[in-house]
């Protein structure tokens, strides 16, 4: 489907294929993990990337976050094509897509205070200096309803919801123009997924962030997503409106997935 | 097969590198082995520059090099000025001692630091651990040089062991058994004190890796599957402990060499020891070298058996 | 009226953090689960649920844990017994499906070994093959002769919980096993353990923070908060009184 490059983020041709290395230092393709993915996003909105495992969602999130170069196609944010940007340039343009992932255990620095883990965008983006970073920093512990006092505390004494406020703060100091999160609710507690939830709702609105949330999870992501896209082995199967996809999904892998969440919500309702 | 390919390839290439490097080592230390001719009244300058030359010793270093490769490639390892004697008979001769001292100690340091690791690694915590630490740590900053006298006192005080050499005398005239047990005995003390020095390296890196396995996740699993303690340790952890120890053999037969050069000159163990001190101390370049490159190839060979090794019993290594 | 299948009475469980302090993780707990029922655990993160499976099979660590308080397997008391005869009761009796296949399996031995030697450890007949259908797994070679990182975590977990059932268990205590899989295999999953119950008459103990999964595959809920059990009853009645929930109204359950 043609694909015009007027919004905000627009996906074309992605494809990845992991290559096997030979022995003599040639190499043959193996795995595909994405498959000429396409789609735009408007800024401002929320799309929620769904699948089974191993769809390639993750890929997706490497991807556009600019960890892992795909082997085809153009990622563009306000027209530019990431990928082809060279090395300051490209550093800049880390600063403007922002991962948060799975396990906050995993991905924050234990022996790091709070302070020091919401600063180090900061700091390797050379931002002010170390007076105007910890101020920015304390800020934004704040904004995600952390007390100033814990700046100093060491990122182990908080627990799993507090650490992803942390993962927040960090993803957001920079003001990106795209955040990814990639499961970013699941492996926690169902009231502290509520309650990060709303308080993403909420800068979201407040800062006109466009977010894309991938999830295996469909009511997780009907929340909080305007619109929804489907993968199954690396392409996109299905994509509309999150109101539309619950009533009338086409593709038989969207309604696998529509009907394995509803059998696991209590009311049966994708709410 | 790829794997074992692309390591040959690799070690062939580390001994391309280490000859170069030895042989450039070599000549830095300064002097060679007419030197001290040199500073002898009784011959000229001249005289010592002949001799220098008739040795092939003026020429520039690549050609040397060059001309070295060659004729270790057809077997000739050059000419020993000291012992005046081609160098590979030399060789030949004292290599058996060697691999037969280093092979036996190895062997026997592992056979004690395996079952003595998984012990200390059952017990951990208790006091039979704690006086283990105590005497590993005791043995470790002991010197082998002191071990090796302080054992051959003892042999000499109390005459139980050899106080040096490899055969006693009359060694051709005794029978099969006999020989070997000739040899068990003069063996002993050396390997003796090459076991001590390595085993408390080797034990604490088995309680350490046995430990991890104790640890983790899929040992609580098996004990929640009911697998008794015997077969658990033995059948389910200890292989899942083996990867850095299979690494750490290739590495330990390295320091055993080097020691055992060491012991073997001060037992007077008839080894590649002896003959390298020597050889060093009368600046005989070709001789250095061939011990050089004879050890260089020794460890590289043992650490490419041992990634074989643990290629062959680690199957998360095979995925790349 | 037959055995139940696991009966808990009063059982209290307190970390020895040093020597002279002792913090309470599980507090006068009781609870029973009869043959054939499937049982949901539900609470937060840290309340103790993880400890309370643990406990069952007398798998805490020695000397850091003290336990109190009645645990009946099958109608024989396990308090009292020593390391020898739980290690015949665990496995054949009770069995754990643990939370993360991708650890809980030795990560240097093939399939068809771990699964075989669970029925080697009771003198069991099964065989490997028999019981990764058992668990919804094709007896595929390449599946048999695999190592734990060559298969999916859907397959790993798969083949836990054929070991989880390799003897028959009278019950099986599976510690968030779903929290790794994706909807559509939480789903099967949650047939495969409601067939099982049917087939066999096997217990389920499920413990999980997911109260939609729980609702799915549990007859009866136990609420637990604080190293309490606070309620319990059916699924529904259970999560409709949301003023036990930790959330109260919050929407999203």
């Amino acid at each position: 489907m043609p694909v015009a490059c007027d919004p905000f983020l627009c996906v074309q041709g992605l494809g990845k294929t992991y290559a096997e290395r030979r022995w003599w230092g040639g190499s043959r393709s193996g795995k595909t993990a994405l498959e000429d993915v396409s789609f735009h996003l408007e800024k401002g909105r929320t799309l929620g990337l769904v699948g089974a495992s191993g769809s390639g969602k993750s890929t997706l999130a490497r991807a556009l976050a600019l960890f892992e170069p795909p082997t085809s196609g153009a990622i563009r944010i306000g027209g530019r094509n990431l990928w082809s940007l060279g090395g300051a340039e490209r550093r800049r343009a880390r600063a403007e897509v922002q991962l948060i992932f799975q396990e906050p255990a995993a991905s924050l620095n234990p022996g790091f205070t709070a302070a020091q883990i919401v600063e180090e965008p900061l700091v390797i983006q050379r931002w002010g200096t170390r007076q105007a970073r910890r101020e920015k920093a304390c800020g934004w512990l704040q904004m995600v309803g952390l007390p100033r006092q814990s700046a100093g505390k060491p990122a182990l004494h908080f627990s799993g919801g507090e650490r992803q406020r942390l993962a927040i703060a960090r993803a957001l100091i920079l003001e990106p123009k795209l955040l990814l999160l990639d499961e970013a609710f699941s492996g926690l507690d169902l009231s502290i997924q509520a309650q990060i939830e709303s308080l993403l709702a909420g800068l979201r609105s407040r800062l006109g962030l466009t977010c894309i949330l991938i999830s295996h999870d469909l009511r997780a992501v009907a929340r909080l997503a305007d619109e929804i896209a489907v993968m199954d082995s690396g392409r996109i199967v299905e994509h509309g409106a999150t109101a539309d996809l619950a009533a009338r999904a086409q593709h038989p892998r969207t309604r696998e997935l529509l009907e394995a969440s509803l059998a696991l919500s209590l009311d049966g309702t994708l709410s | 097969m790829k794997y074992l390919i692309r390591r040959l390839a690799d070690s062939l290439l580390l001994l391309a590198a280490l000859s170069v490097v030895s042989f450039v080592f070599a000549q830095l230390a300064p002097g060679d082995y007419f030197s001290e001719l040199g500073t002898d009244p009784r011959f000229s300058t001249e005289t010592v520059a002949a001799l220098r030359a008739q040795a092939g010793l003026d020429r520039p270093l690549p050609v040397r090099y060059a001309k070295w490769v060659r004729s270790c490639i057809r077997g000739d390892l050059g000419y020993s000025l000291a012992y005046n004697s081609p160098v590979a008979p030399l060789l030949w001769q004292r290599i058996p001692a060697t691999l037969l001292l280093t092979a036996t100690a190895t062997f026997l340091a592992w056979l004690l630091a395996v079952p003595i690791g998984i012990w200390n690694a059952t017990v951990r915590g208790t006091w039979g651990d704690r006086v283990s630490q105590l005497i590993w740590a005791v043995l470790l900053t002991i010197p082998e040089l002191v071990l090796a006298i302080v054992l051959l006192v003892l042999a000499a005080e109390s005459g139980w062991f050899p106080a040096g050499g490899m055969r006693s005398a009359g060694f051709s005239a005794m029978d099969r058994w006999a020989q070997a047990r000739d040899l068990a005995w003069h063996l002993a003390l050396p390997a003796a004190v090459l076991v001590l020095g390595m085993l408390p390296v080797l034990v604490r890196h088995v309680r350490a890796s046995m430990l991890d396995a104790i640890d983790s996740p899929f040992a609580l699993s098996a004990r929640a599957h009911g697998i008794p303690r015997g077969r658990l340790l033995f059948r389910h952890l200890l292989p899942a402990a083996m990867n850095p120890l299979v690494s750490l053999l290739g590495f330990s037969l390295g320091t055993l060499l080097s020691a055992s050069l060491l012991v073997e000159v001060v037992m007077g163990w008839p080894g590649l020891g002896p003959l390298f001190l020597e050889a060093v101390a009368a600046r005989d370049f070709a001789l250095v070298l061939a011990v050089v490159m004879f050890s260089a190839t020794f460890l590289v060979a043992a650490n490419l058996a041992a990634d074989l090794l643990l290629y062959r019993l680690d199957p998360r290594i095979r995925t790349e | 009226m037959s055995e139940a299948a696991l009966a808990v009475e009063h059982l209290c469980i307190e970390w020895m953090k040093a020597r002279n302090t002792a913090i309470p993780i599980v507090s006068d707990v009781s609870f029973r689960i009869e043959s054939g029922a499937i049982a949901g655990l539900f609470g937060e993160s840290g309340c103790g649920k993880t400890t309370l499976a643990m406990a069952l099979l007398k798998l805490l660590p020695h000397g850091r844990y003290h336990a109190e308080g009645s645990v009946r397997i099958g109608g024989r008391e396990i308090r009292s017994l020593g390391e020898r005869e739980m290690e015949r009761i665990r496995g054949a009796d009770v069995s754990v499906v643990f939370q993360d296949p991708g650890l809980s399996l030795n990560p240097v031995m093939r399939v068809r070994h771990q699964v075989g030697e669970v029925v080697r450890a009771h003198r069991g007949a099964a065989s490997p093959a028999e019981l990764l259908e058992l668990a919804g797994l094709p007896s595929s070679d390449r599946i048999l002769n695999a190592y734990p990182h060559q298969l999916s975590g859907g397959e790993r977990q798969r083949v836990a919980i054929a070991q989880a059932l390799a003897c028959q268990p009278r019950l099986v205590i599976a510690d968030e096993p779903f929290t790794a899989l994706d909807a559509i295999r939480v789903v099967e999953l949650i047939d495969l353990f409601r067939g099982h119950r049917e087939k066999l008459g096997t217990a389920f103990l499920v413990i999980s923070h997911h109260p939609g999964i729980l609702a799915r595959v549990a007859d009866q809920m136990l609420l637990m908060r604080g190293g309490t059990i606070l309620s319990g009853g059916p699924p529904r009645d259970v999560f409709r009184n949301t003023k036990a929930l930790p959330w109260g109204n919050a929407r999203g359950v």
